[in-house]
């Protein structure tokens, strides 16, 4: 970080995206920093996705600027997004449900001894020790296949194969939706979690509840614009029920300025 | 660390602190995931004995050394080709072009070896059509990925395809349409014998073998601080595999010894289980099979993985192709024809390979495969019974196959071992 220990580690700048004639994103500023949670919400077709979208490099942005780290970078794929240190939890979790819990952490980034084995003894041992880190131990077993698991569970795995790659910035998309009270519970420590060892977390929900038990600052986009950015400390969710549903967009899609 | 409410009650695993379990806790914790459904081979081994069982009283031949010999024999091509068929299922995917793939890459083999005709050396000649057999797999997957075909119709227009080549090269060289095999080393793919010693030498290093991974596995964890099989127990399974195989190579010893093919079929079932459990491709195509797009997203070439997927069961096709051959020391416009496809896909799936992709190992196309032939051969040795009957046996036996799949899965899900 350049700007000193407090600066965004991830910042966008005046990111615009549209599809055809439909303006998904105008001129949204977003920012994250270490050790914080950031949530992200909005309506139904606010901008959410598209912008994580962006930073995913599933598609480029038609405008604005990306910086990650104080420097200005390009995302133009999901590699590029991996090598910053950026890891995506998607809602759909991305889990192959017959493979076991060590080969969904590791898949596609598989360890190999030499010349094409897997290295299974210290694939697995990485994953406890990940796991453990993360406090995640209702696991019975890191052998067992995904299946098996709660949504917790589930959502524990996705969220420690995320961070298990030296991440310095993690998304997690609805990573409470269809969640009972417990795993919504384990999930949200986990996330709180994640904060203390420094990371930075972004979390997409719809869940006011959860996201001022968990979120430092709180982003809120309406039809593709920044509408308000609050401390949660500072704010209730009544104010950003409000910004939701009706807070004050500079221009109005559809109407010339 | 702070356990979260209303999960108190589930088993910790202290995941840095490593206890390793004694045999008893190891046989328990195998019992629990038998009761919980999940069944491993034990219905189809249990399945094999009773089939023995009901053929020894019927005819005094089944059990005999000739016979047991013979299955063998008569066994290889089907394993071969059913493995294939495994490599498909697993990506979810079918190939119905199998049997008639085989019998192109077996009738080309055969032409190319003609002493009337091209007169090829069988060196040049086998790894010459064993690529034919890959590149057939290659176009097939390859319509099926980029074109997003379904591989039912794909390979549908295959099997018609393939069967009209075969039609087609047998008949023109020839008026009956047969071709005969001369060369001696082709023909003994099928048709040798080890001899006794070296059969004993292959019972010793196959148990050697195991008994050495084993041990290695083991000793790699308890390296890596990660929990190990009791010792007891590899002991025990080294020691029933020894039995097994000194009980396999005595029988056959007794007759003519242990048929060449049987040393084929050990080399390509023990390299496909390395590749598909042991490898990052092998592993990329059970994650293929459980959730493309989690295996797109991780980074995983799908498209590459799929068509390299059509190439193994094509090529694999090939090898069962000529095998087949080599048994019948011909070929003529029947070949790859009849049940072999349908028995193909049967032998995998009996032998405990899911339809619907990421399930399943490679040695299922054994199980299976020996499971279908035991009820053909068996069938056939007892007098006066109509030969439909055979079929009937045989779909009852891949019905009550894919239920128990079908029930244990279930079991599974609802005890969360899935």
């Amino acid at each position: 970080m350049v700007d000193g220990h407090n600066g965004p580690i991830l910042e966008l700048k005046g990111v615009s995206k549209h599809f055809g004639a439909v303006k998904a994103l105008v001129n949204v500023d977003f920012e994250v920093r270490a050790g914080e949670v950031m949530a992200l919400v909005g309506d139904n077709g606010a901008g959410k996705s598209t912008l994580v979208k962006g930073i995913a490099g599933i598609y480029p942005y038609d405008e604005g600027e990306i910086i990650f780290e104080g420097r200005p970078v390009s995302i133009h794929g999901p590699a590029d997004t991996a090598d910053l240190g950026i890891e995506i939890v998607y809602q759909d979790l991305a889990l192959a449900d017959n493979l076991d819990v060590v080969a969904n952490m590791f898949l596609g980034r598989e360890e190999i001894r030499v010349p094409f084995r897997l290295n299974e003894s210290v694939m697995e041992k990485r994953t406890r020790e990940t796991l453990h880190s993360l406090s995640v131990t209702t696991l019975r077993s890191v052998r067992q296949a995904v299946a098996g698991l709660s949504g917790g569970q589930r959502q524990a795995v996705a969220v420690a194969k995320a961070v298990m790659w030296n991440s310095k910035v993690v998304i997690l998309d609805e990573p409470t939706a269809a969640l009972g009270v417990a795993q919504t519970r384990q999930v949200l420590d986990l996330v709180t979690r994640l904060a203390d060892r420094g990371l930075a977390v972004v979390i997409i929900s719809h869940n006011l509840h959860d996201i001022f038990e968990v979120a430092h600052r709180i982003t809120v986009l309406r039809l593709g614009q920044r509408v308000a950015l609050y401390e949660a400390a500072q704010s209730n969710q009544q104010e950003v029920v409000e910004a939701i549903t009706a807070g004050t967009i500079e221009t109005v899609p559809g109407m010339a300025k | 660390m702070t356990t979260p409410p209303g999960l108190e009650d589930r088993p910790l695993e202290p995941m840095t602190e490593v206890s390793n379990p004694t045999v008893r806790e190891y046989l328990d914790e195998y019992w629990t995931r038998v009761k919980a459904g999940d069944l491993g081979s034990l219905p189809i081994i249990g399945g094999l004995i009773v089939v023995a069982i009901i053929f020894a009283t019927q005819s005094p031949v089944f059990l005999s050394a000739a016979n047991f010999v013979n299955l063998t024999r008569q066994t290889g091509a089907l394993v071969i080709i059913a493995i294939g068929v495994v490599f498909v299922l697993l990506i979810a995917e079918i190939d119905l072009s199998v049997g008639f793939v085989s019998a192109v890459v077996g009738v080309s083999m055969t032409l190319l070896l003609r002493e009337s005709g091209p007169d090829w050396a069988w060196w040049f000649v086998i790894p010459l059509v064993l690529s034919l057999g890959a590149a057939i797999g290659f176009l097939q997957g390859f319509i099926v990925t980029k074109a997003d075909v379904p591989s039912f119709v794909v390979t549908l227009a295959g099997f018609l395809g393939w069967s009209g080549v075969v039609l087609i090269l047998t008949t023109e060289f020839t008026d009956s349409g047969t071709i005969l095999i001369q060369d001696n080393v082709v023909i003994g793919i099928a048709n040798a014998f080890l001899t006794d010693f070296w059969g004993w030498v292959l019972a010793i290093v196959a148990v050697a073998s195991f008994a050495g991974l084993q041990m290695a596995r083991r000793l790699a964890r308890s390296r890596a601080g990660l929990p190990v099989k009791p010792i007891l127990i590899i002991i025990l399974q080294v020691a029933a595999l020894g039995a097994v195989a000194a009980f396999v190579v005595a029988v056959a010893n007794s007759d003519r010894g242990v048929p060449m093919v049987a040393l084929l079929v050990l080399f390509l079932l023990v390299f496909w289980s390395f590749i598909a459990s042991r490898t990052r491709f092998g592993r990329h195509i059970y994650a293929i099979g459980g959730n493309p797009e989690a295996a797109r997203r991780a980074g995983i070439n799908v498209d590459r993985v799929r068509i390299a997927v059509f190439m193994i069961c094509s090529f694999m096709a090939g090898v069962g192709g000529i095998v087949l051959a080599s048994r019948l020391r011909s070929v003529d416009p029947a070949a790859g024809g009849g049940n072999l496809l349908l028995n193909a896909i049967a032998a995998a799936v009996i032998g405990g390979t899911s339809l619907f992709g990421g399930r399943g190992k490679v040695v299922s196309a054994l199980l299976g495969a020996v499971v279908i032939a035991s009820l053909d051969n068996g069938l056939g040795l007892i007098p006066n019974l109509p030969s439909g009957v055979k079929f009937v046996v045989t779909a009852l036996v891949l019905l009550a196959a894919v239920l128990v799949d079908s029930f244990s899965r279930r079991a599974q899900r609802a005890s969360g071992i899935a």
